[in-house]
């Protein structure tokens, strides 16, 4: 995927947030959220940002989107950093980047009717009114699989599914070039989970936007990205194209990540807890490789150096000391 | 299913009225569990699994109506007193829910939870009960114990909330443990160091577990014998080999075909998924004949009409299928 032009190029990107105590609210500590992330998307392509709780993927979702402002780093869509940019220099950047949210039950105001909340981007962009907004909504509705009639229903008649259909063509009526995915079928049920990943596979291949896909399901990770990174405590550790990362980890969180889904099939028992403890806290997060403290191959080199994400093979880099900088052989 | 059922559950049905009429949580389901064995339910939002696991523990919401009998070591656990439950629930019948957040009372600490439940059941005096909960929290994985007791359920992770809710079912070795998605809130790599840690404990202490679930990789991982429910029926049973060898009802072969599989382990990723079309019908209102049939691609005349009963198709592998018989080959 190297010839593709990158549609979104993330430099250094950095989010700390202020931990505030004591009468004064004095700045007692920071949450590093994200800690120096950087990565490309190109059109068309779908890059997916994997990790647990806590490793501040939602956050660069949303600095990618400026919904938070980021603390440093540059977020180039098609050449322009818009990380600078004031809120109406913003504005018609606003329309190529969409965002499809985890919640569908939160994402939509109970008070609009679908229809209304389809077409409200096209009156606030001022790009459609009365029967050629009506018919854009019709259109979309049909693209994502509901039916037209159903513009006049309000959220609460819908069910978990449809929701998430409401809310994905919310996104693509601008006609949006990036949509932000931030676990978008995490809420849904097995047999409606399969019909929302079809959905979004299918859209991307008609209208050829990128996705950035967030989400914590491995498998749906792999099943619909292209390049897969992997996140931990702020950071990226890994970062390859889905056959090479998931066939290859050379990071040994990746390892345990991967080791740690339970297989549906009975024959490969293999409920072995890959690291132990918990992600450690993103206030005072460790010296050298955030993973040293779970790691079972840390070297004295870990606790000190953070190690920088470093070739590991043909479009894969990693950011682990072992091996020379290459990570561990699985 | 070796040796005496601990736990059988026979005809069990739940209703609950409500202002749409009348609505069957749970429609005559059978199930038996035996000592250090592990039975999965599995199923999505809405078919009961839940409704099922209260109606075993006699948690049901005050308006529901249970028939049917819960057979738990020799008692109707339907028919016994408040008193009679709470010393059982108290000694040999343990639940772990989904949220340990909710489970847990925000304004005590940890200690003070564990050390209650040890008094009160196990009668042990003060200080045999601090030092017997510090080592619970260290058999359940927590670092520091002795520090964790004086803490309060929020200044811990949710991983470890969890396993304080394990520590405190499992503090008076229950014989039979009702986990309802006990890791579905948590991270995977938690998630495997909790069920590692729950099929330990049930190995080491002999209990029987009923684990609900709507994950097929967690119940592959640790069940024996798996029940799968759609709209308040049991629509498949058997052993866990067979269920993912030959999965004998459409339902659970969709269930099946819809997870995207791990690419790890060869499975091709530009294929499209394979779909259940629509959704899972409202209890309220049920369509005639086999519920699954709107959805199923098997569906024939006959589905639509009559309920398919559960048919044994050999080795106790029951499917409430019209064409279970036809479904033989793996997927």
């Amino acid at each position: 995927m190297t010839e593709l032009r990158p549609l979104l190029e993330v430099t250094d990107l950095v989010k700390h947030y202020a931990v505030r105590g004591g009468i004064l609210r004095r700045r007692i500590g920071t949450v590093h959220a994200v800690d120096g992330v950087s990565f490309s998307v190109g059109a068309g392509e779908t890059l997916g940002l994997v990790g647990e709780s806590g490793c501040g993927k939602s956050t660069v979702a949303r600095t990618v989107l400026r919904l938070v402002e980021p603390t440093s780093g540059a977020i180039k869509l098609n050449g322009q950093d818009i990380s600078q940019l004031g809120k109406s220099e913003l504005r018609p950047y606003r329309r190529s980047m969409q965002i499809v949210f985890q919640d569908p039950f939160a994402s939509l105001n109970p008070r609009m009717t679908a229809g209304d909340i389809v077409g409200e981007p096209l009156t606030v962009h001022g790009l459609a009114s009365g029967q050629k907004k009506r018919e854009r909504v019709a259109e979309l509705f049909q693209q994502v699989g509901l039916r037209p009639d159903q513009t006049k229903n309000y959220p609460h008649q819908f069910s978990g599914g449809q929701r998430q259909r409401i809310c994905i063509a919310r996104a693509l009526s601008l006609g949006p070039s990036l949509i932000v995915c931030d676990e978008p079928v995490s809420a849904l049920d097995v047999s409606i989970q399969a019909q929302v990943i079809n959905l979004l596979i299918d859209l991307q291949r008609k209208h050829d936007f990128s996705y950035l896909f967030i989400a914590h399901d491995l498998a749906v990770v792999a099943h619909i990205s292209h390049r897969v990174a992997v996140m931990y405590l702020g950071r990226i550790v890994e970062i390859a194209d889905k056959t090479e990362l998931f066939a290859n980890p050379r990071h040994p969180y990746t390892q345990a990540l991967l080791a740690s889904v339970p297989v549906a099939d009975p024959k490969a028992k293999r409920l072995t807890p890959m690291i132990d403890g918990d992600v450690p806290s993103p206030i005072n997060p460790p010296p050298g490789c955030a993973f040293h403290t779970r790691c079972r191959y840390v070297m004295d080199r870990c606790k000190v150096e953070r190690p920088v994400l470093a070739d590991a093979g043909a479009q894969h880099q990693v950011a682990c000391w072992l091996n020379g900088g290459t990570g561990r052989k699985a | 299913m070796s040796g005496r059922a601990l736990l059988s559950v026979e005809d069990v049905a739940v209703d609950l009225p409500t202002p749409r009429g009348n609505l069957r949580a749970v429609d005559h389901v059978d199930l038996s569990v035996g000592a250090g064995r592990t039975l999965g339910i599995v199923g999505e939002s809405g078919c009961g699994k839940t409704m099922l696991s209260r109606a075993i523990l006699q948690l049901l919401p005050k308006k529901a109506r249970l028939s049917g009998r819960v057979m738990f070591d020799g008692q109707d656990l339907a028919r016994c007193g408040a008193g009679v439950l709470r010393k059982l629930r108290a000694r040999s019948l343990a639940v772990v829910f989904q949220d340990p957040m909710t489970s847990l009372n925000p304004v005590l600490t940890i200690g003070t939870q564990l050390v209650e439940t040890l008094q009160e059941h196990l009668e042990l005096d003060a200080a045999t009960a601090r030092q017997r909960s510090a080592e619970l929290l260290a058999a359940v994985g927590i670092p520091a114990p002795a520090q964790r007791l004086a803490q309060y359920p929020h200044q811990l992770s949710g991983g470890m909330r969890q396993r304080v809710a394990i520590a405190i079912a499992l503090s008076c070795e229950p014989k039979l443990l009702i986990a309802d998605e006990p890791t579905t809130a948590l991270d995977v790599t938690i998630q495997a160091q909790i069920l590692a840690l729950i099929v330990d404990l049930q190995k080491t202490l002999g209990t029987g577990l009923v684990l609900i679930t709507h994950d097929l990789g967690v119940v592959a991982q640790t069940a024996q014998r798996v029940i799968v429910m759609y709209a308040g029926k049991k629509v498949e049973e058997a052993t866990v080999e067979a269920l993912f060898e030959n999965p004998r009802h459409p339902y659970t072969r969709g269930l099946m075909a819809s997870m995207p599989a791990m690419i790890s382990l060869g499975a091709k990723t530009d294929a499209r998924l394979t779909e259940i079309p629509g959704m899972v019908p409202s209890l309220t209102n049920l369509p005639a004949g086999c519920a699954f049939a709107p959805r199923c691609r098997l569906a024939i005349d006959r589905c639509r009409q009559e309920y398919p009963p559960l048919q044994d198709f050999g080795d106790n592998h029951f499917s409430a299928c019209w064409r279970a018989a036809e479904l033989v080959s793996t997927p």
